[in-house]
Parts: structure tokens; sequence; C-alpha cells
């Protein structure tokens, strides 16, 4: 139940990466990594989610700011949404992470919330949120894939025995730039390619990412190959602010003239994971980008969708965003 | 009529300390050994507490007491307990701990060992209805008792075949448990109709979401309980603290109960008078015998705030040719939570027979016990959902009849000869044909009314014009006035601050009347040791009418003072004198006066009546002053010129407040996203007293309608009683950029009779009128496909475009 007061726990607060690693590795199952805290402290307050000690970033300069290499631009992991909102080179190269960024929630939430908070970001299905004993919880039953489950906001695709959707807005944008994630523990460091670091129930059923206990997600690079593609991202939720998406799209295209040479399009809301279309992709690559390939890749879009009790509407909308997706970048 | 103060915008004095934080809220306040205390929700939305264990929570270090059920004698049903061994419904409390902190106090609640036994509940009235159904209470699933009689608890079930005549899609309508009125011959009007709709409808409820939670601080001293709470009234606030002590086994009188609440962060008719939490911090710190902080939560606020009670409805409307409503009946169920919950399908069917004027009418309406949260009145209690079904029908008929949406409107819209409900009562003002003639010009709706259906790209026009009623104003209550030597006018008021401005925008008739200038006045208001005078709860739009009469006879005897001191003093009659330049004056020679300063401190040496050492008796009920008033005039009595008298105006009807809206949204058929881009708001309110407290209220209003057309979501899963709604994020009020692009409002600011200025209230008609303007626009948008459902979220909207069929059992009741 809904408890609003944390219970009592060590704050560990590190200056240095090397510090926090050694932290993290030290309270293995009882740490819990604090960003800027828009979900973490949720957890805390209501009692769900007990951690022993807390280990803030936020003294950790080296994972703040963004960097610009031949390769890649490297995104700190402390980076607020805000100021990946405003930062003038993400504006001119990698436009799409900023739109998405600005889509997130409210003003206040941006210039607290991190890049990597956002990305690391439990899901918001009402059900675990309220502590019931779910699958991802560590219990043996869902609540939301039952016979009268209020599951509207819930998945489209990849079920296993949990049906929540990855909420961040950030995430696809991340997967459509093909970005690389930079993964930090007391071994060394290791990167993943945005869909490898994003999981599903299927793989891990009480987390959504790689990261175990102990690691530090350091830094996100954005590959200088989709520097200055065409974008488009597309947020649909039932207010204009303070709101998670329904359903988003996030696509990144190369264009020769009218010609569709190369294509990454990712959707939030519809999986456990930011859901990349690799179908849609397969129909547009190569394509003239037109009205009817539009209409083709929208489709293709919903193809495999198996709707739950309420949310079907997903499918028409997802049809549609990626049909903007194409149309209207 | 050339006023000083009325129709005038000015500064009100709480506004700056609200804009600077230094305004001190309930959960503000401190007291030397103020403990803590936390609640411990029930996670079962019907069972019976088989065991509690608090003996290790007890022994926690900090912790200093617990209070459960059992403290208090038991709460008569159907009434809402402050802790309970039975909980009804997810969420309620079932004891209280109180520790040195918060921290401790939530971790002796984790050591608390309890057992329950599970028990049949429902969040569906219409399940409970059903042959076989849960009842939501042991003792039944519906209250009856005639008017008067104490209230029962009964189980109704209705036929099988009622529900299968009516399917999926239609209300069933079974036995109704006496809630019933009629009027005109319905059979005839139907037989003569040109077009009949049958529509049945489900409006959601709706929590409360008070942005202030009902957090409080209280302790005793010296024999009387300090109370610091978050209230929207506050005169009638007091007795109702000392009852609900006194029944919890406390007993207190209302002259011991210190209340402060000056300052309120919103209520919306949840914490008009009493609430069970009122009192738990008093009951706690009476046991624990230390002051007791009690914050309440958002989600507390949520599950205890109460909610409005949804509606499952049915309206049948018969047409004429021309699109008078010549016929209608009217049917609803309210989901009414597990307790005494609010019986508004009746002032729902008033604002049906006002709004549009049947000229025959049937209503029924049964409330049936959920084990959801608690029911109660919310801004435009019935009348705000009612029209949310109601109005889009007359949009609907209008379409099928070729009629104007603004004709068919001003062709069925009360007048100062209307009539009102089953007993056909009169009214003393109503201008909704001038209210609407006035909305349309301002928004220009013969232009904009052509661009509905228009089409741009993947985007389309709809506009919607939408109506609702609450009658505005109440009889009986005191006013009480004192001019102090030093020539300061003191306006006692027991009105609450709602965030309304009314405190005060009521209280510049005495200024008003007495010709004082607003820098010499003060408004005593807020802490009852300020006393003050027996007023009207703050709600039900009633305040501007009620209290300017009550601010205007307590004017009229301060005059009548100031009158009689000069004949004293400076002979003649009192027809000899005048007041203004706040003196009292000889009419033939002006020269011969007295300032109020002077005849305050003439009163204070008179004595008696003048400075209220005496107040007159009337010996009758119906007009001597209250008890409450009395203790507030002796509060004062030698300290200047005291005015006070009980408001014994007439009243020949019912003073209606009508509020009209307009709206135009721009719907994206791909994603089912719009944009609301113009509202225009009229509010038939009689004289306008404040300008910009006025523009406020109705644009806020027309907030709360958005989010109860479109946005707040309450959510229950019938399988559990758990609900998806209990956080702000999760239900979805309207945020400012929700807002329309361009909002307009305005008044019609045509007098009432019965208010000797004219006044008439505003509160809650704005509300209802946004809401079904804009399910009006978003029905014309989606070519004429009305939803019937309130709220219209955005999946619903998508499957309509996309012609899917929407997956919500259509009757079924918060599920969206
Ligand atoms: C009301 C509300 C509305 C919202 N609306 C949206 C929305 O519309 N769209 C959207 O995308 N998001 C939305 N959010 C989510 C919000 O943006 C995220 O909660 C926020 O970005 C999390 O960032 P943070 O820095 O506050 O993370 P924290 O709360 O501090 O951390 C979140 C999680 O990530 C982990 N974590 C954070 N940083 C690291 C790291 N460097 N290494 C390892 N683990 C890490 C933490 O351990 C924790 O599990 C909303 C949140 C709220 C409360
Ligand atoms: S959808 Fe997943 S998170 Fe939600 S109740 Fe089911 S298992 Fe738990």
């Amino acid at each position: 139940m809904f408890k609003d007061m944390m219970p009592s726990f060590e704050l560990l607060m590190p200056s240095d990466l090397g510090n926090a690693v050694q932290l993290a590795k030290q309270q293995g199952e009882g740490g819990w990594i604090l960003a800027g805290g828009n979900d973490s402290l949720d957890w805390f307050k209501d009692r769900n989610k007990r951690p022993v000690a807390i280990i803030d970033l936020a003294g950790i300069d080296s994972l703040k700011g963004i960097r610009e290499t031949p390769d890649y631009l490297e995104i700190g992991a402390l980076t607020t949404l805000t100021e990946i909102e405003n930062n003038p080179v993400i504006n001119e190269k990698y436009k799409l992470l900023a739109d998405a960024a600005a889509k997130v929630a409210s003003p206040q939430i941006r210039n607290t919330g991190t890049l990597g908070g956002n990305i690391c970001q439990d899901t918001r299905c009402w059900y675990y949120r309220s502590g019931v004993d779910c699958y991802r919880a560590g219990g043996d039953t869902c609540y939301a894939d039952t016979p009268e489950g209020m599951n509207r906001e819930h998945c489209l695709f990849g079920a296993d025995r949990c049906v929540a959707v990855s909420p961040s807005d950030t995430a696809p944008a991340l997967v459509a730039l093909d970005a690389t994630m930079v993964v930090v523990n007391s071994e060394g460091e290791k990167t993943y390619k945005a869909e490898e670091f994003f999981v599903g129930p299927d793989v891990e059923i009480t987390r959504m990412t790689v990261l175990k206990n102990g690691d530090i997600l350091t830094a996100v690079r954005l590959p200088a190959a989709w520097a200055g593609a065409t974008f488009y991202f597309e947020k649909v939720a039932d207010r204009n602010s303070w709101d998670f998406p329904l359903v988003n799209v996030a696509a990144a295209m190369k264009l020769n003239g009218d010609i569709v040479e190369d294509i990454r399009i990712a959707s939030s809301g519809i999986q456990c994971i930011p859901r990349r279309l690799t179908v849609v992709e397969e129909v547009v690559r190569g394509n003239p980008r037109n009205e009817d390939t539009a209409k083709l890749a929208g489709k293709s879009a919903s193809r495999g969708a198996t709707p739950l009790n309420f949310n079907h509407f997903k499918i028409p909308l997802l049809e549609n965003l990626v049909t903007r997706a194409i149309r209207d970048a | 009529m050339a006023y000083m103060h009325i129709g005038k915008n000015f500064i009100p004095h709480d506004v700056e300390a609200k804009v600077t934080g230094k305004a001190k809220y309930a959960e503000d306040f401190r007291a030397d050994g103020m403990v803590y205390c936390c609640l411990m929700l029930s996670p079962i939305p019907h069972a019976k507490v088989k065991t509690l264990d608090t003996s290790e929570a007890l022994k926690m270090p900090g912790v200093v007491g617990i209070l459960t059920a059992d403290d208090f004698p038991p709460t008569p049903e159907p009434r809402d307990p402050i802790l309970s061994n039975e909980p009804h419904f997810v969420g309620q409390p079932i004891l209280a701990v109180a520790a040195e902190s918060e921290t401790a106090a939530q971790d002796a609640i984790e050591k608390i060992k309890i057992e329950f036994e599970e028990l049949p509940f429902t969040v569906d009235p219409l399940q409970s209805l059903y042959p076989g159904g849960p009842n939501a209470k042991t003792s039944g699933n519906t209250i009856s008792g005639a008017f008067g009689q104490p209230p029962e608890l009964k189980s109704v079930k209705w036929k099988a075949k009622d529900f299968a005549d009516a399917g999926d899609d239609k209300l069933p309508m079974g036995e109704e448990n006496g809630a019933t009125w009629s009027y005109g011959d319905l059979e005839a009007g139907f037989a003569k109709a040109h077009l009949i709709l049958d529509e049945s409808f489900v409006t959601n409820s709706n929590a409360t979401h008070s942005l202030e939670p009902r957090s409080g601080m209280a302790y005793w001293q010296n024999g009387k309980v300090f109370v610091h709470a978050s209230s929207q009234s506050q005169s009638m606030v007091k007795p109702a603290i000392a009852g609900a002590l006194t029944a919890a086994g406390v007993p207190i009188e209302s002259k011991d109960v210190v209340l402060i609440a000056e300052y309120c962060g919103g209520g919306f008719g949840s914490k008009i008078v009493s609430y069970p939490l009122l009192v738990l911090p008093a009951l706690m710190s009476k046991k624990v015998n230390r002051p007791v902080m009690m914050r309440v939560n958002r989600a507390e606020e949520f599950f205890l705030g109460n909610a409005r009670p949804g509606f499952q409805g049915r309206i049948k409307m018969g047409f004429s040719k021309e699109g008078r409503v010549v016929a209608a009946d009217l049917y609803i169920v309210s989901e009414n939570g597990p307790y005494a919950g609010s019986t508004e399908h009746s002032s729902a069917a008033e604002g049906v027979s006002l709004l549009y004027q049947p000229e025959a009418m049937r209503y029924r309406g049964i409330s049936i016990s959920t084990n959801t949260t608690p029911k109660g009145a919310q801004r435009g209690p019935g009348q705000n959902q009612i029209v949310e079904g109601v109005d889009p029908v007359i949009s609907k008929a209008a379409r099928q009849l070729g009629i104007d949406q603004v004709t068919i409107r001003k062709l069925n819209a009360a007048n100062n000869d209307s009539k009102i409900g089953g007993r056909q009562m009169p009214l003393s003002s109503a201008y909704q044909k001038e209210a609407l003639e006035k909305g349309a010009e301002k928004f220009n709706w013969a232009e904009k009314s052509k661009q509905s259906g228009k089409r741009d790209g993947s985007k389309v026009i709809g506009v919607g014009v939408g109506q609702a009623f609450h009658p505005a104003g109440f009889s009986g209550m005191d006013g009480l006035l004192r001019i102090t030597p030093d020539g300061i006018l003191h306006i006692h008021t027991g009105i609450g601050n709602l965030g309304t401005f009314s405190h005060s925008g009521t209280s510049r008739i005495a200024a008003e009347v007495l010709k004082v200038k607003w820098e010499n006045c003060v408004i005593e208001r807020g802490d009852s040791r300020k006393h003050l005078p027996w007023n009207m709860a703050q709600g039900g739009s009633n305040t501007s009418n009620t209290m300017t009469r009550t601010n205007y006879v307590a004017a009229q005897d301060m005059i009548a003072k100031l009158k009689e001191i000069a004949v004293t003093d400076l002979g003649g009659t009192a027809d000899d004198y005048d007041i203004g330049d706040e003196k009292v004056f000889a009419k033939a020679d002006p020269a011969k006066s007295l300032t109020y300063a002077q005849a305050a401190q003439r009163a204070i040496e008179l004595g008696g009546k003048f400075s209220g050492v005496e107040v007159p008796d009337t010996g009758n009920e119906q007009t001597k002053i209250n008890a409450e008033t009395m203790a507030a005039v002796q509060g004062i009595a030698g300290t200047g010129l005291v005015g006070v008298a009980r408001d014994t105006l007439p009243r020949t009807g019912t003073p209606a407040g009508i509020g009209i809206a307009f709206m135009k949204i721009e719907l994206d058929t791909e994603t089912g996203h719009y944009e609301i881009q113009d509202y225009v708001g009229i509010q038939d309110c009689g004289t306008i007293i404040h300008p910009m407290g006025l523009t406020t209220q109705i644009k806020g209003g027309a907030l709360l309608g958005i989010g109860m057309a479109s946005l707040e979501r309450t959510v229950y899963d019938p399988q559990n009683g758990l609900t998806g709604s209990a956080s702000l994020y999760q239900s979805k009020p309207p945020g400012s950029m929700d807002a329309p692009k361009n909002m307009d409002v305005d008044a019609v600011n045509l007098p009432d009779k019965d208010n000797p200025l004219g006044i008439k209230g505003t509160g809650e008609p704005p509300v209802g009128a946004a809401a079904s303007a804009l399910l009006s626009a978003i029905a014309d948008a989606l070519g004429g496909h009305y939803l019937n459902r309130a709220p219209v979220t955005r999946d619903m909207i998508i499957n309509t475009l996309a012609g899917q069929p929407d997956l919500y059992k259509h009757m079924r009741i918060n599920s969206n």
C-alpha cells in the first residue's frame, strides 16, 4: 500500500566513479544506484523496494555532460533531460533524442531526471506499482493479464508471464539512433548495443535492462553514422504533459533523394522493451518515401500483435504513428 | 447603478501569503511535544479483521500509542467510520499509530499482525443488482428509509429478465427504491413526439484530489480542543467537530472547540463540513496526551477524500419537430461507495427538469453501495455528471432534426417564470436564453459552427455547446459587523477560504451598504477565536447569494443603530439622517454629523444593543439569531458599534445558477489527439461582485469539466477491488498544457430578485457546461458519433476512428 514515508537506509555519496563502483560491489543485493530520484524515491516512499544502502551518483562529475569524438557523441548518464533537450550539438545532429527528451513528463521532472535514469526506469504497470506480489515483484502471478485485468496501458508484443511495457520516451530514440550503452562494474567496462541493453521478461522478469547489482551505466554513445539523419519522434499520451506514452515512435532515416536508403525505427508502450520495428525497416528500406510506402509500413508495424482486454486501440495507433513517421519525417 | 465596490476588482487580502508561501495550512503548524500519526490502510475491498496484534508495534522505539475502531462507540450505519474493523474498500483506515516521527510510525505499522476474513465485494452497481450478485455490505446494497426516518440498509436485486431485455448497451431498469417523481402526462408527451431518443450512458466516479490533502493537527489545553484543519468552511465546522468528538466518546461542546482553518488548498465539496479524518488527530491527542499531527498523503487523499458518485443512466427524450422537449424519462443508478454517500441522482433529475424544461418528465433513481472509495458531494453534485449524459443527447437530437445547436437549447431554456423539479417549484431568476445568446455572440457561433466537420489533412474540426445548472442561494444565516473607535469596519465572516475569494467578495457588500472605503475594512475570519457568526458552509454555489444577504441585513442593522446614536446625540428623528463618507449626518445640515469612529466610541458608552452587550432575541426559531452568533457577539461586546442580524429577507424561489459553454476542437484522426482551440464560458450569476474572481471560477471550473469529460481516469479491477487511479499521474486531471488555447468568459449580469443586490452563485455550473460542451464537440468531430460515456478517453476515440469496437462493456462503470 501507499506509505509515502521512506524507511531508514544508508546514504552513500561517492565523489568519483571508482569509489561508486567499489561501493556498488560491496553493497551487492542491498545496494541501489540513485540518479535524479524521480523513479527511485517513489519506490522507497511506498516501501515497495527496500534497499539497504543508496549510492547517490550526484557527486560524480565525470558522469555529467556531453562530449564529442570523431566516432560518436558521448552523453554522461547523469546528464539531465533538460540539458539534452537544449544541447546545441544534439539538436543539430541527433534531434531525435532532443525531441524525445522534450516530451518526457514535465519541466520539473526533466530538470532533475537523468538520461541514465530515464532508460533504467522501471515499468509503470499500475498493479506492480501498488505493491502487489506479481511475477515482476518476485511472486508467481500476473494481475494485469487476467480475464478482467485493467490493462489498457499494457503490451501488444513479447508477453511472457509479465505484460508490462517500457515507459521511456528516450529509449526508442536511442534504439533508433543505434546507441551504445557503457556499463562499468568492479570487473571493468563493457558496452552494449541499445537493443541488447533492454531485456524482456523472457530473459529476466524482475529487471528491465541488463544491469545487475554492482553495475553502473556511465554513458550513452550516439554513433556518428546516424548524425544528421532524417528524424521523426511522436508520442501519444492522454495528457499533453506529465504523462507517460501510450505509444510513441522514434525513427531515423537516411534518404537519398526520394529513396529511404536506411532506416531504424522503434516504439515504447507496446512491449516490455523499446521495440525495434524491424519488419517496418525491411518494408521501407530501399523504397521511395511516399504515401504507399508509409501505409504499408504502418500496416506491417502491428504484425504479430496480441492485444489484451483493453489495449487493442494501440494497434491502429501504432500503425498510424509509423505511417506518419515515414510520411511526415 | 453606480457602486463603490460591487463589480470592481480588488486584491483579496490572502493572496500575497498564498503566492509567497507565507500562508500556513494545517500541515504547517507545530506544537511542543507534537507526535505524528500514520494510518494503516486495508489492502482488501471487504473483509473483517479476524485477529489484530499490536503488541510488537507498541514496543517499537518512539511509538506512543495506537488507536483502533475499538476505541470508539460503533458508528451507526450507514455513516462512514473513522477507523474500522470491517473495511469496505481498499485504502480504508483500520488503525492509526502515533510516534515521535512518521518513519517510526510507519515502521510500527509494519510490525502489526493482522488477519482478515475476506467478504464478498463489488465495484459495479449493476453487478450487485443482478440476481445473486454480491452486496457491498453484509447488511445490503442500498439505503432506504422515508425522508426524516433513520436510513436503513436493504438488499435489492433486479430480475434477470430486466438485464436480458436491456442487453449489453442499455441500462436495465428494475425497482427504483422510492426515489421517483413525475409531472405532466409522459405518455401523451411521447405519443406526440416527432423524435424519440433512448440513450443509456455512464459517467465515471471522480476523485476529488484536493491539492491540500486533509492533513490536520490537534491538541487539548485547559478543557479546550485546538484543531488545525483543512476545511473549505468555517462556522458550521466547529459544532460539527464537537458533534463528531462526542459521537466518538469524547463529549465536548462547540464553545470548547477552537478551529483554525485560515487557508484551504481546495475542497470541491469534500471538506464542506465534517469528514471522518477531521477529528482523528484530536482523538489520538486525547489518547496519547500529546499534540498530534496527521499528514495525509496523496494516495490517502484519493482513498479518503470523497469522490463524486458515477452514474449508470438512461434517458428517453421526446422532441417536437421544432426541437422542444415534450417528454423526458430519466433513470439513474448511482455508484455510491460503501457508506451514506450522496443521493445526488435527485439533484441530477432536478437539473434536467430545469435546463430542458420538459413538458412532462419522470425520474427514477437508486443508489447502490459499492466497495470503492466513499462518495460525497463534489462541485455540482449530480447536476454536473448528469449533463455529461444528457446534454449531448440534445446535440444528437438537433443533428437528427436538422436544427442548430444553440437554437434547440434556447427553445428549451429556463426563464424567470420557469419551474423546477417534480413539484414544479418557482425560480427567483433564470437567464438561460440570455446566457446562450451572449455566448453564441462571443464565440461567434454563427461562423464557427460552419467549420464543423471541416478537414485539413488528418485534422477535423468539432464544435459543441454545453450547459449546466446549480441552485445558487440559501437563507437564514447571520451577519455580524463591528465598527471600532478607530473607524475601522470589521466584517466578521464564518465563510471558509475555499480559494474563491468569496470571503472577501461577499464582505464587500457590507462596505458597499455602509459606504466604507475598502482600506478601512478588516475581514475577521479563519479562526474561531475571531468571533465568527453562523454562516453557510462554503459550497453549493451558495456563498455569494447567501452571505451577501447576511452582510446586507447586518449593515442595515448597523445603519439603524448609527442613526439612533445620531438622534440621541444630535436630536431629531432617524429619518432626518443619512450616511456617507463614513459619517452619519443630518440630511438638512450635513455639518451636523458623527463620524463612524465617533459613533463607535458612543456605542461603547451607550452599551446595550449598540455595543453588543445585549442581543435582541426574537424568541422565534425562524427569526432568532443562532447560538454560535450569540457567542461571537458576546466575544466582541463592548468593543465598538455592533451590527448583527439574521437574514429573513423574502425567498420566492430557487435562484438558478446556469452555466453555458462553447468549444471548438481540432481532432487528429490518426492519433485521437485533439486540441481545444476555443472555449467561451458564460454564467448566469446575477449581479457580478468581483469580475476577476468570477473569471477564475469559470475558467477553473471549465478545466475541471474538461478533466471529467476527457482525461480523469477512475479504474477499478473488478477481480480484486484494486484501483489504478490513486496517484495524480494515474488519474490524470488536466494540467495547464491541456487547457484550451483561448479562454474567454463573461456573465449575463442581470439581477436576481431575491437578493437585495441581485447576486447569485457561480461555483458549480461552469464545470458541467464545459464537460458537456467538450463531449458534444468530440462527437461532432467524430461525425456525430456519440460515445455516451464520460470520460471519453484517447483509446475510445482511436477505436471509434479505426472502426473497432470498444472493448469496454458499455454499461460498466469506472473502467476507463
Ligand atoms: C509523474 C512522472 C511522469 C513521468 N513521465 C515520463 C514520460 O512521459 N516519459 C518518460 O520517458 N519518463 C517519464 N517519467 C520517468 C522519468 O523521466 C524518470 O523517472 C526519470 O527520467 C528517471 O530518472 P532519474 O534520474 O530521476 O532516475 P532515478 O529515479 O534516480 O533512477 C531510476 C532507476 O534507474 C537506475 N539508475 C539511474 N541511473 C543509473 C545509472 N547511471 N546506472 C545504473 N542504474 C541507474 C536507478 O537505480 C533506478 O532503478 C515520469 C516520471 C514521473 C514520476
Ligand atoms: S504486467 Fe508484469 S508488472 Fe504488471 S502485474 Fe503482471 S507481472 Fe506484474
